[in-house]
Order: C-alpha cells, then structure tokens, then sequence
C-alpha cells in the first residue's frame, strides 16, 4: 500500500465549539492507481487533499486519525520531515489555478523549484528536465514560456504550468483537487485528456477530485462519495455509477450537464 | 516599456515645468513689494522706481518667467536681492545640510524598517512583533520636531553625544558631518520608520496568505524560504510606493527637525528670504525641493515596474 487514510478527521476550533469539515475518512492507494473523490461543495475534499499534503496550519486546524505513506505515518513528522516529501514524493494541483502561481516569478523558475529545492541539480539540467515536464503536461512551447509571468497567460496554460511543476521530480502520488473546475469546458476536457496521458506514460498514482462524477469516470478506477466530512459510498467507478446505492449519489449523477446538453448550451462553463 | 519610459519622462518634466510656473507667479502676485524690504518704507518714488528697473521687476510677468527659466535651465538662479550674491553660491551649504539630512532620514527609514517589519511578520505574534506593535503605536503619534527635542535632550543634553547648537559642515570630513546629521536624521526618520514596519508586516501577512504561498510549501518550502523567495518581492511593492510618498514629508520633516536642531539649511532660509520677500531665493528652494520630490516619485515608478511585472509595458 502506498497511501493509507484512516479515521482522518479535521477539525477547526471556533470560539462557538469545533466544526468538523471531515469527520471520518478512510483510503487507500495502491502504486500507479487513480482514486477519485467525489462530493459536493463544502463536503471536505480539499481539506482533505490538504491535510495529505502537510498543508494545514497545525497551529490552527485538528488533523487526527492516520495517514501512512510508504509506511511512513505523515501526521508524526516534524513540519522539515514533512518537507522531504512536499513536491518530491507527494505533489499537488490546486482547484484556483489563476491564484497559485506566484504573480512576480517567472514560470521557470516555478516550474523547476522543486527541483532547486530537492535535487543538487545545476540550473542547466534543471531546465532541462523543467522543459520535459512542460511538455508532459501538454506546454510544448516550454522555450518561450520559460521567461513569461504568470498573467501572460491564459488559466488553463496556467493549470498546465502547475501540472508541470507539480511532475517535475517524478512524485509517487499526484492529487490533482478539482484541477479544471475553474476553466472553460473545452479547456476542461483537453486538461482532462493530458491527465490521462501522463497517467499512462508515467505510471503515477493520481487522487483526483471532483463534484461531477462524470469527470471521474474518464480517469479513475476507483471512487469515493464524499457528503459533509464523511465517506457515504465508495467502490469501483463503473459500479458506483450505474448503481448508486446512495440518493446522495443519484443527485451527483443526475446534476451532472450531459455531453449533448453543454454541447448545446455553448462552451462557457 | 521603453515607450512608458518616454511618457513617464515626458510627465516629469511637464510637472516640473508646471511647479516653476507656480511658484514663480505665486511669489510675484502675492502682496509685499522686495523693494521696500531693501530700500526701507521712507524710499522715494524714483527710488523705488531705480530699484524695481535694476532688478529688471519693471518687466511684464511672462517675461521675467522666461528670463528665470531660462537662468534655471542653464544652472543661473539669479542674484538674491538680499544678500547681494548668486543664488546658487548662497544655497549650496544649506542645500548640501538639507539633502544631507534628508538623504540620511531615508536610508535610516529603510535601514531600521524593512528587518523590523520582516522579523514581525515571520514571527507573528511573537515577543518581537509585540513588542514593536506597542513601541510603533507611541513612535507614529510623536511628531517630528517633538522627537527631535527628546533626541536633543538625551542623546545631547544628558548622554553628551553631540553638541546641541554646534554647527559642523562637510569640510570637517564626513564621519563627523554625518554623525551631527544623525539624530537630525533619526528624528525624522523615526515617526516614518514605524509607518514602514506597520506597512511592510501587514503587507507580508497579507501576501503568506495567497494561494501562491499554499503552492510553494507543496513544493517543499520552509516558512522562511517561502518569505524570502516568494513574499518578500510582492509584498515590496506597495511598500515601494509608499516609501516614494515618504521623501515629500521627509523634505517637510527635515525643514522642521534642522530649527530644532539649529542647523542653517535651507528651512531656515526659506523662512527669513520669505520674510525678505527674497523671491528669487524663495523660488529656487521651492523648485529645488519640488524636483526632489518629482523625480523620487519617477523614480519609484520606475522601480515598482521592474518589481511587478504585471504592470510594464501598461
Ligand atoms: N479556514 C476555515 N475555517 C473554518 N472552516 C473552513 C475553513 N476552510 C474551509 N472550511 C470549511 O470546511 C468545509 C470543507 O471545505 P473544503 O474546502 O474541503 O470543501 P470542498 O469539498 O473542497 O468544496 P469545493 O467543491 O467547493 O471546493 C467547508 O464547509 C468549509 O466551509
Ligand atoms: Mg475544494
């Protein structure tokens, strides 16, 4: 087992008693398998994600319960543990791809920064392998992107940029959290199919979250329903979605736009 | 950006311009006559007349603004009419005291506030950052000319430091002429500097808690290379402008500091050559201080665009 969930609960101390944006959640990932977790807004997929990644503030947020990775439990390291793994073993692409890119650094540089920050690479073969990856992650023109700023660039080049820089050391785990909610429908799928690809080309394993189950159905092999902070349904994709076994579930299926209907309702999602 | 280069450039010496026009018809429309502070009011009318003829204030205004300018743009300000000398000759100490003073206030702003606001903000809440919250609170609401007189008290009158009312000029060496510019300095940089660290801690604050920032720690990032690599750039830039808005007051502070301090520069000057309807005197501190404040203003323009790329080229 790569990625082992258990019991994780995340908890925000308010003056008014706790809120628990996740409750009980539990997975597993094996090597080279694509997970996905499915769920409303607000149900706790990106506290989630977050919290498997290291990123909640422990000053201020309850992480419990358990996340072993290679055998290794992430919630008893020290914050330069942790480190070690950020962006090397374990990387991650954000639901606000407008936001997450630094405004002032140019794509290179963010691109390669795990490098810089991993690896005693030389600037050379950090460029290199930064180019590589731009081109994995469907950026062909990596040369000419390689001195642009983030705002010269549209949000689906910029969701392809942190999908670059997320690859560029190879990690183990790749959560992508709702990477193309905030695009354009057709930017959305063409995003979609270079996930797929990097999928099959580099073999990684991928926990992609979304709210529409039909998005991760293309991908995963494997789903998980999530609804306010707990795991309501879960098991292979084909079997989740022609049997639904939750109302809840039913309602995330029948919300979902058809192909032929956003076809019909233009591109702008 | 070479093009808003030019543009910039051409709106800098527009308002230059503009600020020679005004202070030249300010001075000559205001009521007060320079002939009678130099004849004295029992002069007589041929006196007087021999006089305004002399100083050439017989002319129509526009010319004697074209006159001047022209003077300016090739380095001549005119003769003062009270001390009977060139403007500039008399000028050059007290400029030199001024600028010096100013100079040294604005290096002390940035040296004394960019750690200060850097080790608040990354230990937020910590014993430092309370500890200069409080101290920034008192610093801000002292004016200058009143922390002036406390740094005369005690680092002059009790600690013997330096000599209250002793006058050094630059010809002493500069160590010395710098450390009697020093608690000038400070006591107009000192109410700017907590402004500063204010700024700069809530800036940095504000920028850890971008999307940007999330992004980095991903990628491994320690708090401290997270500051140092991606906040500190961006949370610079307003801090850019702000410090840009400082040097006006800071030129205003200084004016006021150096009558605490006695020191003969150009605020003092400027009150008794006012007092003289010395005009010719009057206009050149007031463009002389005017350009100052103008092309810090450019140049912090200049700045902030490398800073930020979003907005060249705009
Ligand atoms: N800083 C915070 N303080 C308190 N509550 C928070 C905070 N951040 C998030 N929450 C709450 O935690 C819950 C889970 O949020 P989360 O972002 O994980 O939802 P999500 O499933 O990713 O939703 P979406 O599809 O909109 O991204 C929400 O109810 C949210 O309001
Ligand atoms: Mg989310």
């Amino acid at each position: 087992m790569m990625l082992q969930v258990e019991h994780l609960k995340i908890t925000f101390p308010h003056a008014t008693g706790h809120f628990e944006a996740v409750k009980d959640f539990s997975l597993t990932v094996e090597e080279g398998q694509v997970i996905g977790i499915v769920g409303e807004s607000g149900s706790g997929k990106s506290m989630t994600a977050h919290a498997i990644m290291g990123l909640l503030e422990r000053k201020h947020i309850q992480v419990s319960g358990s996340i072993r990775f290679q055998g290794v439990e992430l919630l008893e390291l020290t914050r330069s543990q942790l480190r070690a793994y950020q962006g090397k073993e374990l990387s991650i692409i954000f639901q606000e791809p407008m936001t997450s890119l630094n405004p002032t650094m140019k794509i290179g540089v963010q691109v390669e920064e795990a490098l810089r920050i991993h690896t005693k690479m030389n600037a050379k073969e950090r460029k290199a392998r930064a180019l590589e990856a731009m081109a994995l992650a469907g950026l062909p023109n990596g040369e000419a992107l390689y001195h642009q700023y983030p705002h010269q660039l549209s949000g689906g080049m910029r969701q392809r940029v942190m999908i670059a820089a997320a690859l560029v050391l190879r990690p183990r785990l790749l959560i992508a959290d709702e990477p193309t909610t905030a695009l354009d429908v057709t930017i959305q799928a063409q995003i979609l199919d270079t996930l797929k690809e990097i999928k099959r080309k580099e073999g990684i394993a991928i926990l992609f979250i979304s709210h529409d189950l039909g998005v991760i159905r293309a991908l995963c092999h494997h789903v998980v329903v999530m609804q306010q902070g707990e795991i309501v349904e879960a098991g292979p994709i084909e079997q989740v979605f022609h049997h639904p076994q939750q109302e809840y579930t039913q309602r995330l299926i029948a919300s979902r736009p058809t192909r032929t209907k956003l076809k019909a309702g233009g591109s702008h999602g | 950006m070479m093009k808003t280069l030019v543009k910039r450039g051409m709106l800098l010496i527009a308002t230059l311009l503009l600020v020679t026009i005004l202070a030249f018809v300010a001075f000559s429309i205001i009521p007060g006559d320079p002939t009678s502070s130099i004849l004295g009011v029992e002069a007589t009318g041929e006196q007087v007349a021999a006089l305004r003829a002399k100083l050439g204030l017989d002319l129509p205004i526009w010319q004697r603004y074209l006159q001047w300018l022209g003077g300016l743009l090739t380095g001549n300000l005119g003769e003062s009419y009270n001390y009977a000398m060139p403007v500039g000759q008399l000028l050059a100490t007290c400029v030199t005291h001024t600028l010096t003073l100013a100079g040294l206030a604005f290096a002390l702003i940035v040296v004394i506030s960019l750690p200060l606001g850097i080790v608040a903000a990354r230990y937020e809440g910590g014993v430092v950052d309370r500890v200069l919250t409080i101290l920034n609170q008192i610093t801000m609401s002292v004016p200058n000319f009143v922390a002036g007189i406390l740094l005369v008290y005690l680092f002059g009158l009790v600690l013997h430091l330096f000599q209250p009312g002793a006058i050094v000029t630059p010809q002493a060496g500069w160590g010395p002429y710098l450390w009697y510019m020093l608690f000038p300095a400070l006591a107009v940089a000192l109410p700017r500097s907590a402004m500063t660290v204010k700024m700069l801690r809530g800036s940095i604050l504000r920028e850890m808690g971008q999307d940007y920032i999330r992004t980095a720690y991903s990628k491994g990032n320690s708090k401290t290379s997270a500051l140092w690599r991606h906040v500190l750039r961006n949370a610079m830039i307003p801090v850019v402008t702000f410090l840009a808005m400082t040097v006006a007051d800071i030129m205003a502070g200084s004016i006021v500091v150096e009558q605490v301090f006695g020191i003969p520069g150009l605020g003092k000057m400027l009150v008794t050559s006012i007092g003289n309807r010395d005009y010719p005197v009057v206009q050149a501190i007031v463009v002389l201080i005017a350009t100052v404040v103008v092309v810090c203003n450019f140049a912090a323009d200049l700045l902030y665009r490398v800073m930020d790329p979003r907005l060249r080229g705009r």
